[in-house]
């Protein structure tokens, strides 16, 4: 586990060790998948992009789905979340920490 | 309506406000509420529409409403959102709290919207909702029970449909009765996320989950990573290509019913004072820029049209990245692309960005976005001075070059944006952005908002236009040549003697009198330089009738290296006294106009001087 982390390593594929499950991010989430969210994590306190995403509806136990990627770099990504759609840079996506539906 | 209410007297007059998320078609609601009697102006102090409007109730109740902007919280993150929130709570400077809030959800969204619903119910204000959108959900297999929902949440909902008149008759009538009494607030402790998941849980039977399946099919399309970027592109071309095509015929039909209404209108006229001013001031000055009204109609139909649809959030997304570049994100590229028409709405819908930075620089770059009234400049100069010829057998070299002149502007704004936002790299600049789903634009709704803008263009030319071109032609009239003198009168005047003080600055970068003095009243609007030149040189040439002659009158008394310095001027062309006012009411700094002054001045005469001696060099005039 600590290997492939490290090997990875990059902050555009952060997957981190919590007790046995692998916790995903949104950012990370490959394109079509459906998950369920988790957490929003604050980068700082008072986090106001983490606000927000609580505001539009990214709160814990919504389903969430990539529908498209950007045309460079794969940055943003257009997220379905219930019935809207929004479109995220990757960084503020990294906030939405996920587990995969079962 | 039962007949002993329409016999009873009106209940007393209130003022309303719509509020509620972005994209639930509120301002379709407010549209189709009060049809034409709107008012559209600014909030004192910031730069975010205000939008008031009149209507009765079947019973003639007097109705005042605003529009509010849409917003996803009271808790707010940008100017327009904090508009909202002040007004709901009654703390506005200027705007009284209303008497109740209707409240525009979208059936279509309850998730997202009945969220802020909840949050409303703390203001302690009536509230009306205006359920919204009811037949597309109805099309997408949701059912609502909708009078559980109104009990539960305890504030009267009222479906409606803001597509057509018949559709919002349910709310007008919900208007005539007594207002509710405002509902209680959320009990502390309750997540209002977990409330909306209660609430969709009891009275939504959703089978479908509520899922727009156009939309997905549509945003496979348009958001594919190959196909996405190449039907935006077709989508630019072919709007700047109606722009200038779908226009021309209608421009030449002006031009020649403005001449002949100056004819018919003159010919009575003795030659004289009166003439004059009526042929040089008045005609020649309104003409010349009245003809760009097709123009600017045809490029706000395109944008108003995309921005119903609901592709220019799209458009956003496959943007970020390019528009990260200059250190903006996509948020920046509707207002850039609203510039293109006129950068006093690009500024205005830079509102929306939440990033000060990135709202501010989108500001500053705003107007090196080729505003449409620089068009009448360009026209012009190019049909005088670029041959009308045909390169690689299908581009003409004229259109080339307006082209040309585009690119190197949006180039300039790319740079410049990049510079500014140089070394400011740890900030985080957000998107999100939502995507609403795609919609048919309303045709009421874009026609709405094409007679608002002609009307405001026409009382421009109306007012600021014609008066700036009558002041111009009283200075380049007055004082009169003493008898007997030699020259044209013009030299004599007080607008000739201006200008030649002025070539001092500008003979540098090969500006003459007569372009000197049109670059003054050019300061209240960019057209007006084409009716000045017109007025000067109607005014200075011996011969009456000159207005109309201007376009072979300036290829022979200009040199092709003026003319090309004077486009370059234009690309960046920092005299729009407009502009210059909405950007200190936008960024409340007088400093920042300034500097945006200054650094537009500077590059505008360092372009028009280098054009000016480079084009000197290549065509061997010394």
């Amino acid at each position: 586990m600590r290997l492939s982390r490290m090997k990875v390593g990059a902050m555009s594929r952060r997957h981190i060790h919590r007790g046995t499950e692998l916790m995903l991010y949104l950012d990370t989430l490959p394109m079509g998948t459906h998950a369920v969210i988790e957490k929003v994590e604050q980068r700082a306190s008072l986090d106001p992009i983490a606000t927000r995403l609580g505001e539009l509806g990214f709160v814990p136990g919504e389903a969430v789905q990539v529908v498209a990627t950007g045309p460079m770099g794969r940055d943003p990504i257009a997220v379905r979340l219930g019935t809207s759609r929004f479109a995220l840079r990757r960084g503020e996506a990294a906030r939405v920490g996920l587990r995969t539906a079962a | 309506m039962n007949s002993t209410a329409s016999t009873q007297t009106p209940a007393p007059s209130l003022h309303i406000a719509l509020v509620g998320n972005p994209n639930c078609g509120k301002t379709s609601l407010f549209n189709q509420l009060t049809g034409s009697r709107q008012k559209v102006a600014n909030y004192a102090g910031v730069t975010v529409e205000r939008k008031e409007g009149f209507f009765s109730t079947p019973n003639g109740r007097a109705i005042r409403v605003l529009d509010l902007p849409g917003a996803y919280s009271l808790d707010s993150t940008s100017p327009d959102e904090d508009v909202t929130r002040d007004v709901c709570l009654g703390r506005h400077r200027s705007e009284p709290q209303p008497e109740m809030l209707v409240a525009v959800i979208s059936a279509t969204n309850l998730r997202l919207h009945l969220r802020f619903l909840l949050e409303l119910k703390q203001l302690g204000l009536p509230v009306i909702v205006a359920l919204n959108m009811m037949d597309e959900a109805r099309r997408n297999g949701l059912q609502i029970d909708v009078a559980g929902l109104q009990a539960d949440l305890g504030m009267p909902i009222v479906p409606v449909v803001s597509l057509n008149r018949a559709g919002v008759v349910p709310l007008l009538q919900a208007l005539d009765l007594p207002l509710p009494a405002p509902p209680d607030p959320l009990p502390a402790g309750i997540d209002p996320h977990m409330e909306v998941r209660r609430l969709l849980a009891t009275y939504v039977v959703d089978p479908s989950a509520g899922t727009d399946r156009l939309t997905d099919r549509l945003d496979r399309l348009f958001l594919h990573p190959v196909w996405g970027p190449v039907i935006l592109l077709v989508v630019l071309f072919v709007m700047f290509q109606t722009v200038f095509a779908w226009a021309q015929p209608l421009m030449d039909g002006l031009d020649s019913g403005i001449s002949t209404f100056g004819q018919i209108v003159l010919k009575p006229l003795p030659d004289g004072i009166l003439h004059s001013l009526l042929a040089d001031g008045v005609i020649a000055g309104a003409g010349t820029v009245i003809v760009f009204l097709p123009q600017i109609l045809i490029l706000f139909l395109w944008i108003l049209a995309l921005e119903e649809s609901g592709y220019l959030p799209r458009a956003a997304f496959l943007l970020d990245r390019l528009m990260a570049l200059a250190g903006l994100s996509g948020r920046s590229f509707i207002p850039l692309l609203s510039s293109f028409a006129c950068a006093i709405p690009g500024i205005m819908a830079a509102r929306t960005i939440q990033n000060p930075r990135d709202r501010l620089v989108t500001i500053l770059i705003a107007p090196l976005m080729t505003c449409s009234a620089r068009l009448p400049v360009y026209t012009l100069l190019i049909g005088a001075f670029v041959p009308h010829r045909t390169i690689l057998g299908i581009f003409g070299l004229q259109g080339l070059v307006l082209f040309g002149l585009y690119a190197v502007a949006i180039v300039s704004g790319v740079i410049a944006a990049r510079v500014m936002t140089r070394g400011v790299k740890s900030e985080e600049h957000p998107l999100l952005l939502e995507l609403p789903p795609y919609r048919r634009p309303n045709l009421k709704s874009l026609a709405l908002g094409l007679w608002q803008r002609a009307v405001m263009f026409l009382s421009r030319v109306g007012t600021i236009i014609v008066s700036l071109n009558v002041l111009l032609w009283a200075l380049s009239s007055f004082p009169l040549p003493p008898a007997g003198a030699p020259g044209a009168p013009i030299d004599y005047s007080l607008a000739g003697r201006i200008g030649h003080l002025m070539q001092w600055v500008f003979a540098p970068i090969g500006f003459n009198w007569q372009i000197c003095v049109s670059l003054i009243p050019g300061l209240a609007a960019r057209e007006v330089a084409v009716s000045s030149l017109a007025t000067v040189y109607a005014i200075g040439a011996t011969d009456d009738g000159a207005a109309d002659k201007l376009l072979p009158l300036l290829s022979t008394q200009w040199s092709m290296a003026t003319a090309f310095s004077l486009l370059a001027w234009y690309v960046y062309a920092p005299q729009c006294i407009s502009t210059l006012a909405v950007m200190r009411r936008e960024t409340g700094s007088i400093k920042t106009v300034l500097w945006a002054a200054a650094y537009l001045f500077g590059l505008a005469y360092l372009a028009a001087f280098l054009t000016y001696h480079i084009t000197r060099a290549i065509t061997g005039v010394p």
